[in-house]
């Protein structure tokens, strides 16, 4: 893996994003990175799902919300140490993606993904009426939580490099994964589920491992995120806006490329961070996301590196 | 011999249809076995009820002695046993060197990806497509797929072929290729349960023949006595008068 030009392309996207804002000690570049991170981390775990196992997994924000939401209350409410919160959070949720993708990865198409709809909202209900994680008011952390990482601005910092870590893990995950036998498997069932199970692969296993890996890294971004807040509430922590948003990052970018949806992501918070600043629309960028979506889907179904591979195939061996 | 597949009373209703009733026989090791019948006869249902795409409503299904009645397909696969598909199921945007890979990789021996590449490269040579390892499946040509269909199942280094139609919409050339090939299969040690509608292929190729008529076994024996048969002759023809006229007149 070692000798692979693109293990060290995401080794420099790594090292590009963890010294970008240390230069001058730019914050304002260092929290638009920040949502740059968080993006790319949502995206290519989505593709795990989307891109490689070909199953549209609309609702993966709850992976995100639920992460955060574990992560804060064992803050909050245990005083665990950041670290310990979000592992077990990233696992509870992995645990979680597990048994009910076993369930719902029997649908297909269409059905799968309005299921993961369904998870999505069924979870935002639940925890909007669950009293220890304080109902529809959320949770919130105190600002002495950051006296250990050496007060808030210190706190921030090291925040934006375990993101950037989390994201560098996702790529290196999402390399890993399209390189090796399970990979194999998994695209194999994005191109012709029935056909891969004829030719051995282990569907229903494949399936439910690739959604619950997907949950993983998310889980754990959303702890970050979260405890970054101080605060969580369930209209922020289960907003398939966001779901949205890293569908139309991975299309952008190129279903099952990790340098599409990494691209996809970088490009889509510019974009993003522009429109923000217009005063007449909030949330503007849902607009365009929304129309960028319908111009990929019928004039561009391989998005961005769908376009570079059609141009020059040889960049295919390099830029996977 | 010993039986490799067993086939054991095996029937299956779809909704009032009967489409495979109490069918029994075997295949035995190295052997070529035809299943021909008419259209609608239950053959690639058969296929469907062995590799476990339908769980049977009777019978057994056994394989190297092991009862894999009902089985997942993945699980049928990994027993040594592959098939290929009447309508061809590439993994169209994989290469044929990937999509051999799969069939390596998932098949009985359920082989590592570095040991993989090497059995899938040599199924690709058995079936000629050595020239087309990278190209997309989507690519080849209708006989390139069929082709690529039987590398795939051959990467899962079976101890049983199914071919579901391997030679149809192939032309004279190409099935003359394509004989040759499953020949060469066998010479492997690989016994072939094999559906055909090429009469003439299908007779020179097997060493029996099970014809199948609305679901039930109609005959069994060697090409020649089954070619013979009055039934299997009324079967396709619907008139033995008429077919031994058809035969008288060459």
């Amino acid at each position: 893996m070692l000798r692979r030009p693109f293990f060290w392309i995401i080794a420099l996207v790594i090292a590009a994003f963890a010294l970008a804002p240390l230069i001058g000690e730019d914050v304002e570049l260092r929290e638009s990175l920040l949502l740059a991170a968080v993006y790319v981390t949502l995206a290519s775990n989505l593709n795990l799902m989307l891109g490689y196992t070909g199953y549209i997994n609309f609702g993966s924000i709850v992976f995100f919300g639920l992460g955060g939401y574990i992560c804060v209350f064992l803050m909050s409410a245990h005083g665990w140490p950041l670290a310990a919160a979000a592992l077990v959070a990233g696992a509870a949720v992995s645990l979680f993606a597990l048994l009910f993708g076993h369930g719902i990865l029997r649908l297909r198409g269409a059905y799968f993904a309005l299921s993961t709809i369904g998870i999505n909202e069924a979870v935002k209900a639940f925890v909007s009426n669950f009293e220890p994680w304080g109902g529809s008011s959320g949770l919130y952390l105190s600002t002495e939580i950051f006296t250990p990482l050496g007060g808030a601005m210190r706190a921030l910092w090291i925040i934006y490099f375990l993101m950037v870590g989390v994201m560098g893990l996702s790529l290196y995950l999402s390399y890993g994964i399209k390189t090796s036998k399970f990979g194999l498997g998994l695209m194999a069932i994005g191109q012709n589920e029935d056909a891969a199970a004829m030719l051995g692969v282990p569907t229903p296993l494949y399936k439910a491992f690739a959604y619950s890996v997907s949950a993983f890294l998310p889980a754990l971004a959303g702890g970050l995120y979260f405890f970054k807040s101080a605060f969580i509430q369930p209209v922020d922590a289960f907003d398939l806006g966001l779901s949205t948003e890293a569908m139309v990052i991975v299309m952008l970018g190129g279903q099952g490329t990790i340098t599409g949806a990494t691209v996809g992501a970088y490009l889509y918070e510019e974009l993003r961070g522009r429109l923000l600043t217009s005063e007449t629309f909030s949330n503007f960028q849902m607009v365009i996301s929304g129309a960028l979506l319908l111009v990929i889907v019928l004039f561009m179904p391989g998005g961005l590196m769908g376009w570079i591979y059609g141009r020059w195939p040889r960049l295919k061996r390099v830029l996977e | 011999m010993t039986a490799l597949l067993d086939i054991e009373g095996l029937s299956k209703n779809f909704g009032g249809v009967r489409a495979v009733q109490r069918l029994s026989f075997a295949v035995h090791e190295r052997e070529i076995l035809g299943l021909i019948g008419p259209n609608g006869a239950g053959k690639s249902t058969l296929f469907n009820l062995i590799n476990g795409v339908f769980a049977p409503d009777e019978g057994r299904v056994r394989f190297r002695g092991i009862d894999i009645t009902g089985e997942a397909p993945y699980r049928v696969a990994r027993h040594g046993l592959a098939r290929t598909h009447q309508i061809v199921q590439p993994l169209a945007n994989m290469s044929v060197l990937d999509n051999c890979m799969v069939g390596a990789c998932f098949g009985r021996e359920n082989l590592p990806l570095a040991r993989a590449e090497v059995v899938a490269r040599e199924a690709a040579v058995v079936v000629g497509l050595e020239d087309r390892l990278s190209a997309p499946a989507a690519q080849l040509t209708i006989a390139g797929k069929k082709r690529l269909e039987l590398a795939r199942a051959l990467a899962a280094r079976p101890m049983l072929l199914l071919l579901d139609e391997v030679l149809a919409g192939l032309n004279p050339t190409e099935i003359e290729r394509m004989i040759g090939t499953i020949r060469s299969i066998r010479e492997r040690g690989v016994a072939i349960l094999i559906i055909e509608h090429v009469m003439q292929a299908i007779m020179g190729l097997s060493d029996r023949i099970v014809v199948l008529n609305s679901g039930q076994k109609l005959a069994e024996g060697a090409p020649a006595e089954v070619a013979n048969d009055p039934g299997v002759i009324e079967a396709y023809l619907g008139d033995p008068a008429l077919a031994a006229a058809l035969h008288a007149g060459g």
